[in-house]
């Protein structure tokens, strides 16, 4: 019989804050969280992810690096993002105990809270003197910001994104090479995000001296975790400075969806260390955990390696990376950043899956109470929302005050929800109204 | 308990090697292409061909130091339903094929091994007669576990080095290495290529310099000539997509057997010129 590998941390919360200098949680530094991260890549690309690292500490150093990226915020990304209370929204979330405000990264210049990393890593680039990125994307948003910062910045792009996804969000295909890039559909295994991301892997492997990936998330290789992190952690910090200006409070929770997991870990950060504030992660539950095709790491997973990380991973008992399956293309990865198994090992955060047919149910109600169209992925979120709200309810609590990241806009997944809600009748297309 | 590892089963076949004047050819071929009897068939093949040294492939499902050639190896295997209990059988069956001649290295990814339970794959790998690993993703910062469970197993432990690695990381990895230190010939993922890069046999003089005391030399290598180009200062030249790519075809499976016997012949025919003086391009 093939040995767990696991152990359960028992004191990982204890050892970890003796780790670190600054004792939060907001501020541990990979290359590990508990027994999670690392660099479980290539020898040759350990020059590369050096080279990085250094670059990174310096920018942190390096007030002009700040103004840089603070500037693009605020002149190009559209920073700060509103919070938007949403009560006829929250109405189905235990009536009148609870309170739900979005923070809106949706209203980023290009969708979704993928621009605030891309940014980040871009100016990186150019610091490193390198002329070319390459990234994965699942759902294409962390594609096309990658294409939308190559062009800001003068860099050639290329975009790896597995077949299946090329298909199922073709606009956004078509919005990358607007913007320039050269999007490479992969063929190869499941044809997803994970597949993409090993097709950007060996392209870094042949090119890395000339060539920086722009990995869209909180997983991989040291210092990605922990770097991407700190390029979302903008998130949480006016998420929680906005509260403190409209409530007068911290919120009870706060809650995301979590793929690779970079705009939960955005919006937890500024939270870690205030024990009060509950935090929930919600994972793509696909059809269910118990059909085996959901992509719901902490249910249906356990730890393994890949793509450079050690983390929750969805895998068979020899090793072999099992296929996710989600309605949202960006939920759909059998691993998660390292920091988040780290934060479920030592119980700070609790992860949940949402089925598809639940993000969709959610999906559909805030864009007819609210008049907000989010993307699938975050609906995920709000569907975990109305879950704890009503939870709370039901625990007879009142004046609970939760807040959402809602990490997307829908306008990429209006096909796929037209489809899902059965609203393309007779003619599929109506272009002539241009 | 720990216990001293005093010889390595590579090293030990590298040195006899060298000693007849010669590198030593390590040939590779994924467990379980077109199935698991067959994978067999094809490294004894290979054997009785002129391999020295036999790499024993893994099948996973995300191979990224691997390219087209090996992915669709690996792809069908898995398809096929190789699992890594097969990889164990296969290895005992290369060792005894050889009568222990010819040390079997397992290639695996990490986390193959990792679900295994890294402990009780060394010893299953010990058990089998296999002489060890070599291990693409996992680098010696990370191999605490694998070490160890290698030691306690006198199992060889062989981990790569890349054009990119710097002086200090060659130390590190020269160091953590037992059998022999992979290097790899150029940047890049596995697959045949024109040439092999003019960095090889520099990373190969500096690997040494770093303390390695057996190096060979993997990436890109297909032809005879290459192998006889490399083996001049390599104590051995790993071939792996030209080996599989004779497997891949639709003929009747003895004639892709046959393929791969000649393929095996040529190239052994390279390692064996190498050092004659009329190795290279020009012979």
């Amino acid at each position: 019989m093939p040995e767990q590998p696991h152990q359960p941390v028992r004191d990982a919360l204890t050892e970890t804050l003796a780790d670190q200098d600054a004792g939060r949680l907001a501020d541990v530094h990979g290359p590990y969280f508990g027994q999670f991260g690392g660099r479980y890549v290539p020898e040759a690309l350990i020059a590369a992810l050096d080279e990085l690292e250094a670059e990174f500490r310096k920018a942190q150093q390096d007030p002009a690096f700040a103004a840089d990226l603070s500037r693009l915020h605020r002149e190009y990304t559209g920073r700060p993002s509103p919070l938007t209370e949403v009560p006829r929204f929250a109405e189905h979330a235990g009536g009148d105990a609870v309170r739900i405000f979005l923070k809106r990264e949706d209203l980023n210049h290009t969708g979704s809270h993928k621009i605030n990393n891309v940014l980040g890593q871009a100016l990186l680039v150019k610091r490193m003197g390198k002329s070319r990125v390459i990234a994965e994307t699942g759902a294409g948003q962390h594609g096309v910001a990658t294409a939308t910062a190559a062009a800001l910045m003068g860099l050639e792009c290329v975009v790896y994104m597995g077949e299946e996804d090329t298909r199922r969000q073709a606009l956004n295909v078509a919005r990358m090479e607007l913007l320039g890039a050269t999007v490479v559909p992969v063929t190869l295994g499941t044809r997803t995000l994970k597949d993409a991301i090993n097709e950007a892997l060996r392209d870094w492997v042949t090119n890395v001296e000339s060539t920086h990936y722009l990995l869209g998330t909180v997983t991989g290789p040291h210092p990605f975790p922990e770097m991407v992190r700190e390029f979302h952690r903008i998130i949480g910090a006016e998420a929680r400075e906005q509260m403190l200006e409209r409530v007068g409070r911290l919120p009870d929770a706060v809650a995301a969806c979590v793929g690779g997991g970079s705009n939960a870990l955005g919006i937890f950060n500024a939270f870690l260390d205030d024990d009060g504030v509950d935090l929930y992660g919600f994972e793509a539950g696909g059809e269910g955990i118990e059909s085996g095709r959901h992509a719901a790491r902490f249910s249906g997973g356990a730890p393994g390696v890949l793509h450079g990380a050690r983390s929750y991973l969805l895998q068979d008992d020899d090793g072999q990376t099992r296929p996710s399956h989600s309605v949202s293309a960006g939920l759909d990865y059998p691993s998660v950043g390292p920091a988040h198994s780290w934060l479920h090992d030592i119980g700070r955060a609790t992860y949940e899956p949402v089925t598809d047919a639940e993000a969709m149910e959610a999906f559909r109600l805030l864009c007819r109470t609210e008049g907000i169209i989010p993307a699938i992925e975050s609906a995920h979120a709000l569907a975990g929302v109305l879950r704890v709200g009503r939870r709370l309810a039901d625990a007879g609590q009142r004046d609970q005050v939760l807040l959402v990241n809602l990490s997307g806009r829908g306008d990429k997944d209006v096909a796929t929800a037209a489809r899902w809600f059965g609203l393309l009748h007779e003619e599929p297309a109506t272009e002539g109204d241009q | 308990m720990t216990r001293t590892v005093t010889t390595s089963p590579t090293a030990t076949r590298l040195d006899a090697l060298r000693a007849q004047g010669r590198p030593a050819l390590v040939g590779y071929l994924p467990v379980g292409y077109p199935d698991v009897e067959r994978s067999v068939q094809a490294m004894t093949t290979m054997v009785d061909a002129g391999v020295d040294v036999v790499e024993i492939g893994v099948p996973y499902s995300d191979p990224v130091m691997d390219g087209p050639v090996i992915q669709q190896a690996a792809e069908a295997a898995l398809a096929g339903g190789a699992r890594v209990r097969d990889v164990l059988r296969v290895v005992e069956a290369v060792a005894e094929r050889s009568g222990g001649e010819v040390p079997a290295l397992v290639m695996s990814y990490y986390n193959p091994v990792l679900r295994y339970g890294v402990a009780a794959f060394a010893r299953d790998l010990a058990a089998a007669g296999g002489a060890g690993m070599i291990t693409p993703d996992l680098i010696p910062d990370e191999a605490d576990d694998w070490n160890a469970a290698a030691d306690e197993h006198g199992l060889d432990k062989v981990y790569l080095v890349a054009p990119s690695s710097t002086p200090e990381r060659l130390r590190l990895t020269a160091q953590a290495s037992r059998g022999f230190v992979y290097a790899a010939s150029t940047m890049g993922v596995t697959g045949t290529r024109a040439s092999v890069g003019d960095r090889a046999e520099q990373l190969v003089a500096d690997t040494r310099a770093a303390g390695a005391s057996h190096v060979c030399v993997g990436l890109g290598v297909s032809t005879g000539e290459q192998a006889a180009e490399v083996g001049r200062f390599a104590d051995g030249v790993i071939v792996g997509s030209a080996f599989v790519r004779t497997l891949l075809g639709e003929e009747p499976w003895p004639e892709r057997l046959e393929a791969l016997g000649e393929v095996t012949r040529e190239l052994a025919a390279g390692v064996a010129r190498a050092r004659t003086g009329v190795a290279g391009g020009d012979a």
